[in-house]
């Protein structure tokens, strides 16, 4: 059966079982392949992308759930790179292998959109099925901060003592 | 002997007479077939399609794939699978030979242009509470649509069942023929809802459980109190409801019309197909009149619920707690479920149903929440635009079992089900009981 739906705004007709994991159109048929495939039962968050703007799982996604969607991953995240995330992440240099980092950052812009000012709480809520065997969530907290400063001007209410910045944030890099 | 064989006789002619009188009773004639239909005026079949709409013809005559209206699609019943026929205009495999006459006595009472009796699958217990007007903008709607030779397809109902004639038994026991006359003392709103929800919409076919017959179960207590239908729990539209927020007025028309709402969450299922395949196409005041209706019998009135209160307590029993103790179903929620369903202080948001305001969560069996876990909300459904995954390969019986209890016992203040993991595998298994 074909299923049709917008990938990163192009239009997108995939003929596939209606079964097929949505995951799997992006990465075979699409060639979308900054999403990663994680555990494949929806507990990781390696696989999240949008759709219609909300974070989603899209290893355990048939694809004929999302007929007529917009879907966005990573690649359609920005034009540029330009996502306050994805400058706070280079700024943080969150990463260490990786492999988690795009079902990170489409999780924290999902977040950030219906919670522009996220606590702690906020995020440790949403964000803890996003795995990262690297041990990064340090600096995925603080890069989250860091965007969101920079998409809504305010800073979140801070758990710490000390606000997280930029440069607070190099320096625990460096710790 | 001879006191014996008179009374033998005796009973022998009343069983006869009595079978003839009820062939007398159960024989319908046909009618005879209609000439080709003339053109029908634009604004009756547009009234039509708005009427068809509220009585979800296409629904349930359409089946997977198939072409509007062409039939086919497969109903399940406690007496054998019963299909839905082709209600497009051609003459041979449709209704297109049916006159307005026939039309008429099949939504009034039961009974195909042949004189053959319909079974009441086709839910015309309700559709004889439908005026004749109407009944003929439905009718000039469904001659308008395209023709499709579909030939009907065979149901398999076993015998006597399938002794159309007997169905004639079943309608002098549960059949009550006739329009709805309008309630002296109550709202023309109310009386346009009622007129709607009890006709075309036949709200209690699936809200109303069913007697060992088939028949929707009579008295106050039955009516509406919630059944079984097609896999799912439809919920009770009374104040047997268990949805923590009370269903008003307003609540009611905005899931009606939206297929959903930040305090009730969103349609799923079946009721799915009610909104966005029915209801989206009715005017507003008929889905205010419905929910006017509705409101009117649930309570929602009296309760005085202080809905904010409740909503506040729904957040705060799901705010993150890295205190909580980690049961596997805490596991799995924070795992699978928290990354979506999470909202902030302020209140729910429309596309993320706060599970501790579900009646799904108070409800005696896990039936619809499993459902709705193991196959998961598509984009069209539900809410327009949200959607939620499926974790039908992903997590087994006992994962979603635990999931669940943990959802009710960390959400409303009852016992767990005792019997969630298996639940969890009738639904998976496609079987509706």
């Amino acid at each position: 059966m074909t299923t049709s739906f917008t990938l990163n705004g192009q239009a997108l007709t995939a003929d596939v079982p209606a079964d097929t994991p949505l995951l799997w159109v992006i990465r075979e048929h699409a060639n979308l392949t900054g999403t990663k495939f994680g555990c494949g039962i929806g507990l990781c968050g390696a696989c999240t992308v949008h759709v219609e703007g909300r974070a989603t799982r899209s290893c355990i996604t048939p694809v004929s759930l999302v007929e007529g969607a917009a879907i966005t991953t990573i690649e359609g995240l920005s034009a540029d790179n330009s996502h306050p995330l994805q400058k706070a992440w280079v700024a943080c240099q969150v990463p260490q292998c990786g492999y988690c980092q795009s079902g990170q950052i489409m999780q924290a812009a999902a977040l950030l959109k219906d919670m522009p000012q996220p606590s702690d709480a906020d995020i440790s809520g949403a964000m803890s099925g996003n795995l990262c065997r690297c041990m990064a969530y340090a600096r995925i907290r603080s890069a989250i901060k860091i965007a969101a400063v920079e998409m809504h001007g305010v800073a979140p209410p801070a758990a710490t003592a000390s606000t997280p910045t930029a440069a607070a944030a190099q320096g625990a890099r460096h710790a | 002997m001879r006191r014996l064989a008179r009374g033998l006789a005796a009973m022998l002619v009343a069983l006869v007479l009595g079978l003839a009188a009820f062939t007398v009773f159960a024989w319908k004639s046909a009618i005879a077939e209609a000439p080709v239909a003339a053109a029908f005026d634009a604004a009756l079949v547009a009234r039509g399609e708005k009427l068809a709409a509220a009585g979800y013809c296409l629904t349930c005559h359409t089946k997977a794939g198939g072409k509007p209206y062409a039939g086919g699609l497969p109903m399940a019943t406690a007496f054998g699978t019963i299909h839905s026929t082709n209600i497009t205009p051609d003459r041979a495999t449709g209704i297109g030979a049916w006159s307005l006459a026939a039309f008429t006595r099949a939504m009034h009472e039961g009974v195909a242009r042949d004189g053959s009796h319909l079974f009441p699958v086709f839910p015309y217990d309700h559709f004889t509470k439908v005026s004749d007007d109407d009944v003929k903008a439905i009718y000039a709607y469904l001659m308008t649509r395209p023709a499709v030779v579909q030939e009907d397809t065979p149901n398999s109902v076993p015998f006597p069942f399938n002794v159309r004639l007997l169905q004639a038994g079943w309608k002098l026991l549960f059949f009550d023929a006739g329009r709805l006359q309008p309630e002296a003392g109550r709202s023309a709103q109310w009386n346009r809802g009622a007129y709607l929800a009890e006709g075309l919409s036949h709200c209690a076919a699936c809200h109303t459980p069913r007697n060992a017959l088939g028949a929707e179960k009579r008295g106050a207590d039955a009516r509406l109190s919630g059944a079984t239908i097609d896999g799912w729990f439809a919920p009770a539209l009374t104040a047997a409801n268990t949805a923590p927020v009370p269903w008003t007025v307003q609540e009611l028309h905005d899931y009606l019309r939206n297929g959903g709402t930040p305090y009730h969450g969103v349609a799923a299922g079946p009721m799915s197909r009610v909104v966005h395949q029915g209801y989206a196409l009715l005017d507003d005041a008929d889905v205010y009149a419905v929910a006017t209706y509705i409101a009117s019998g649930n309570g929602a009135a009296e309760r005085h619920a202080d809905a904010g209160q409740i909503v506040g307590d729904a957040l705060a029993k799901s705010r993150y707690d890295p205190a909580q103790s980690i049961s596997h179903g805490a596991s799995l929620y924070t795992a699978a479920c928290a990354s979506c369903h999470y909202n902030p202080v302020s209140g729910p948001q429309l596309a993320r149903p706060e599970l501790g305001l579900k009646s799904s969560l108070s409800a005696a069996d896990p039936t619809d929440l499993v459902q709705v876990i193991l196959h998961g909300v598509s984009v069209k459904d539900g809410l327009p635009g949200a959607m939620m995954p499926a974790f039908a390969d992903a997590l087994s019986d006992a994962d979603i079992a635990a999931l669940a209890n943990y959802l009710r016992t960390s959400r409303t203040t009852l016992p767990p089900w005792p019997d969630a993991a298996a639940v969890v595998a009738r639904v998976r298994s496609g079987k509706t009981s």
